[in-house]
């Protein structure tokens, strides 16, 4: 009896290799390849009068220094708007090398392609450009006074102003009991994998193809983009996605000019190009997130009951618009959380600054919209004096209402409908493992021995598996290897595991004899990509029915050789046999080589498959009209609609009564992903999504200067949390199989990110006895705050009280 | 921005030697070529990786006489007649894993994997001092490394399930020794 993978904790099939250096990460490819290194803008905005480029050229080991000038085709052309939408009524996209005008610090203006990095950097150093530099915005409120604008026909700096509503919310407020008014704050941040990106492209003149090793999320993106650009049939392309450094949504933005730069040069030189970022780089010129401001008006009833929610807030998009609205959009739609908000309006504005592009971040704009709606669900409590995971509790959404739909357009275009969930339950877990109802003995006992300490909470519901599709293939071979493609990607989330789970139960074989491959176009044409917590949900279930195919297939041929019917089989460590009677069998090895009718025998296996075998029936063709040679099938998975995972998270904060340092000392999460094919690895990404979230909480922020000039571009001077920093996670899970497919999936990527900002806010306001309404917060700000507090003989700031 | 106008000659090319992973590796490159560019793009030891360049992140740690070394702030000619190890040298085989290695997949302490091989050297060379550590200590002894990833939970475990694993890995070589006296064609201990 072979044992069920799927529900198991199996340890992953990638980490012998990456573990023992036999990892191939971008940079790990193309040993000699020629290297490419850019010449960045200095300026936030500028227009590029001259550039001169002749020092460069005697540089020993330059192979060639391009401009825009020298850009042909489509690649001088804008770079795409990706994800184009209605409300965005002024998108701006750069170009692969700044033509005329630079819009943030680090645009490329120049390229340089060397025998070698360092050449090609002490080229760059030589090459002399000229600006006149422009007025310049940072910042959100820079960009809504729009006293200077970052491009000169996007008035007001507004990319974009979206309304959605529903119910009346004016009528709704009016009529409410208590109001309350609450602005908020929140900073830039970024994805930092430890892993930059990189591209690496090699040009085969006698096939006239190319093919682009990216680091990237999504290969199929990168292909098709690159082909378009290059004016090359798709067919002539391919791109690879090798194991990718980490990514969590930067290597979703595509294509990066570098991405279409670096294979154009290598199809013009005829040679190998390869381009891999600096960190440097990767602050200045990949992208960011977070960065909103935000008013949040609520009106609710004595017992704390939402009864109307007005939400206005601005985004800093960045310099330019090529991922299209998709963060504000999340955050507008997912900050309802696990609620019912009564009437419900929200408005934003996203709004162009002369900063790095913002593109999905993890979380992709949930952490803004879950801080407002939990700084809100804790106003509402302090207003009323009522017990904080009480009024959220009179909120929810309940069991029986599932599924709930909010009348809302969700960002893949279809409805904001809930799938599964059970909220109550949630909270009774949560509360139990941090020991919520304990916590006000614990404080007293702190408080006795001159300690300070507060408890926060926060909840979110995660828009997960979006669409619109992805595939998978699966083949088994002679061997009785079982190969497993699919198209999305891979940045560390364990896809070759969890997907070999799922293949190894369905087809009946052990997990040791699937290999899986993902992102690699040769093997998966058809892919969308790895983000939006959509890989196990989105592959794993195609990988089912693909490996589904495959069992039905095996089973038919078996069926015939053993002349017994296929109901009667069964596949157990990739033997096929007849139920009850184990001694009839045939190992789905030797169906392999059935199902593949042969003329020449290459070994002894094959022998079985040939023509004088004698296996076969003279009266019918080798391969039926309705069949296809090989043990192997394909399927796709397209559903409806996202699921929608869920969670909850506390946690207890110490702040020091003179220094205001803050000391997370426990961290708690109830996080309900559907049903969970490894449970080893949804607490991984949990762990890892709550350590990103405590950066983005406390530590990670973008500071830009006045002139739009980064000035923490490195890790000795952007804070990400060390081991040092990130608290112990304690996790508890509760499984509400999504209903929408078959494997009862729902995603669990960015749920530990998610309420990370909202909690520590929760806890420092509960610690501190005041509001805080920024984030991230240092000591200093917290000290700061404690200042402002102690002179103001009201404890809470005027833009809290009833309107 | 500062203007050069002076043209630098070919850049001049050094013999660098290295004793890596106990094989002494020779290769030309200039005096500013960075230990971890040598080994990674001259050697084609690859699995010392590259996160930040500025001795930060902790990914390029080799040990080099045995000592943890970021070498990313090395350069490769300072490196001669010194022992460097890298990943490739603590264990090359996905079959036969040294320790932390095996450590580091039972307690899934990674997920990316790019930031690993940087850990692995650390921990290695911190239980050759630490054999027993606690987990507080195994906390503090990866503090310098940063992981992207995996919110270093799972890590801190590995560090113990390393020390663990160590110690019935030296038991085992001292049964296999004493069985080998008898067996001449015994397998040889796995290594410290
Ligand atoms: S690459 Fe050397 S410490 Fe980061
Ligand atoms: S495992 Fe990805 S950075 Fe550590």
């Amino acid at each position: 009896m072979s044992t069920r993978q799927f529900g198991e904790r199996v340890q992953r099939r990638e980490d012998p290799r990456l573990l023992t250096g036999n990892g191939r990460y971008l940079d790990d490819l193309g040993l000699g390849a020629l290297s490419a290194a850019f010449v960045r803008s200095p300026h936030a905005h500028a227009r590029i009068v001259d550039i001169d480029i002749d020092d460069a050229w005697e540089v020993d080991g330059v192979e060639a220094i391009y401009t825009w000038e020298d850009l042909t085709g489509r690649v001088a052309e804008p770079l795409p708007v990706l994800i184009p939408h209605p409300a965005l009524t002024h998108p701006r996209t750069g170009y692969c090398l700044a033509k005329d005008e630079v819009n943030h610090v680090g645009e490329a203006v120049v390229m340089v392609i060397a025998r070698d990095r360092y050449l090609a950097e002490d080229a760059a150093q030589r090459i002399r450009v000229t600006y006149e530099s422009l007025p310049v915005v940072v910042g959100v409120e820079a960009a809504r006074a729009a006293q200077t604008l970052v491009h000169d026909d996007a008035p007001g700096n507004i990319a974009a102003h979206l309304l959605q509503e529903v119910g009346d919310v004016t009528a709704a407020m009016e009529a409410a009991p208590n109001t309350l008014t609450i602005d908020l704050e929140i900073e830039r941040s970024a994805c930092m994998p430890m892993e930059g990106k990189g591209v690496f492209a090699r040009w085969d003149a006698d096939e006239g193809s190319l093919r682009i090793y990216s680091s990237t999320q999504t290969s199929t993106g990168v292909r098709a983009a690159v082909a378009a650009k290059l004016g090359m049939p798709l067919a002539k392309v391919e791109c690879i996605a090798p194991d990718v450094g980490g990514g969590f949504g930067v290597k979703i933005m595509h294509p990066w000019p570098e991405e279409v730069l670096v294979p154009w040069a290598a199809r013009l030189l005829g040679r190998d190009v390869k381009w891999t970022e600096d960190r440097r780089e990767h602050f200045i010129s990949s992208s960011h997130e977070r960065g909103q401001l935000q008013q949040v008006t609520v009106g609710f009833d004595d017992d704390g009951h939402l009864l109307a929610l007005d939400v206005q807030f601005w985004h800093d998009n960045g310099a330019y618009t090529p991922y299209g609205i998709i963060v504000p959009i999340i955050t507008a739609t997912q900050l309802l959380g696990p609620y019912k908000p009564g009437a419900y309006r929200v408005e934003f504005w996203s709004l162009f600054t002369n900063t790095v592009l913002v593109t999905p971040y993890r979380g992709a704009g949930r952490p803004q919209g879950c801080y407002a709606m939990e700084r809100t669900m804790d106003a509402v409590a302090a207003h009323l004096g009522i017990d904080r995971a009480e009024v959220r509790a009179r909120n929810f959404i309940q069991p029986e209402e599932m599924p709930y739909d909010h009348g809302l357009m969700f960002q893949d275009g279809r409805p904001l409908k809930y799938d599964s969930g059970d909220f109550p339950a949630s909270l009774a877990k949560l509360k139990a493992l941090v020991g919520w109802d304990d916590f006000a003995a614990y404080r007293e006992e702190a408080a006795a021995q001159g300690r300070r300490v507060g408890l926060g909470i926060g909840c979110y519901v995660e828009g997960t598996g979006v669409g619109p599709y992805e595939g998978g293939h699966v083949h088994v071979e002679t061997s009785g290897r079982v190969n497993v493609a699919t198209g999305l990607t891979t940045q560390g989330q364990g896809h070759q595991t969890v997907l070999a789970q799922i293949v190894a139960d369905e087809l009946g074989v052990r997990i040791e004899d699937v290999h899986v491959t993902t992102g690699d176009t040769r093997r998966m044409a058809y892919a969308v990509g790895t983000f939006a917590s959509r890989g196990a949900v989105m592959s794993g279930n195609a990988v089912a029915l693909a490996a589904k195919a495959v069992r039905a297939k095996a089973l038919r041929i078996a069926a015939d050789a053993l002349e017994v019917s296929a109901d009667d089989l069964q596949i157990e460590d990739g033997v096929i046999s007849v139920k009850g009677a184990p001694g009839t069998s045939i190992a789905l090895s030797t169906v392999a080589v059935l199902s593949n009718p042969l003329r020449y025998a290459f070994d002894e296996s094959s022998k079985a498959a040939t023509q004088f075998a004698g296996t076969f029936d003279p009266d019918k063709p080798p391969v039926a009209d309705d069949e296809e040679p090989g043990l192997e099938g394909q399927d796709f998975y397209s559903p409806t609609q996202a699921t929608f995972a869920n969670g909850m998270h506390a946690a207890i904060v110490e702040t020091d009564p003179v220094t205001a340092e803050i000391r997370i000392l426990r961290y708690c999460v109830i996080h309900d992903c559907g049903v969970m094919i490894n449970p080893m690895i949804v607490e991984g990404q949990v762990h890892g999504g709550v350590a990103q979230g405590v950066g983005g909480a406390l530590y990670e922020r973008m500071a830009y200067d006045e002139s739009g000039q980064l000035l923490n571009a490195s890790f000795m001077d952007f804070l990400m949390p060390y081991a040092s920093e990130v608290p112990h996670v304690e996790t508890d899970h509760l499984e509400t199989p999504s209903p929408l497919n078959p494997l009862g999936l729902k995603g669990a990527g960015e749920a530990g990110t998610i309420p990370v900002t909202a909690v520590i806010a929760s806890a420092i306001e509960d610690a501190e006895g005041f509001p805080v309404r920024s984030m991230p917060i240092s000591p200093s700000e917290l000290w700061e705050l404690r200042r402002m507090h102690a002179q103001s003989p009201v404890p809470v700031p005027a833009q809290e009280g009833s309107r | 921005m500062s203007e050069q106008t002076t043209d630098t000659p070919p850049e001049q090319l050094l013999r660098i030697s290295l004793r890596v992973n106990g094989v002494t590796r020779t290769a030309s490159a200039p005096a500013r070529r960075l230990l971890s560019d040598f080994l990674r793009h001259d050697l084609g030891l690859t699995g010392t990786h590259v996160g930040c360049e500025h001795g930060v992140c902790g990914a390029c740690t080799v040990l080099v006489d045995g000592q943890p070394v970021r070498a990313c702030l090395m350069f490769a000619v300072s490196a001669q007649r010194h022992e460097v190890t890298t990943i490739e040298g603590i264990g090359n085989d996905p079959e036969n894993l040294s320790p932390v290695q095996q450590a580091f997949t039972e307690c899934h302490a990674l997920q990316c994997g790019f930031c690993t091989p940087g850990f692995v050297t650390t921990i290695t060379a911190y239980l050759e001092d630490n054999p027993d550590p606690t987990p507080e200590q195994a906390r503090e002894a990866i503090s310098g490394n940063l992981c992207r990833c995996t919110g270093y939970q799972n890590i801190v475990s590995a560090v113990c399930r390393a020390a663990e694993i160590r110690r019935d890995r030296s038991d085992r070589t001292e049964i296999d020794q004493l069985v080998d006296l008898g067996t001449p064609d015994g397998e040889g201990g796995s290594r410290a």
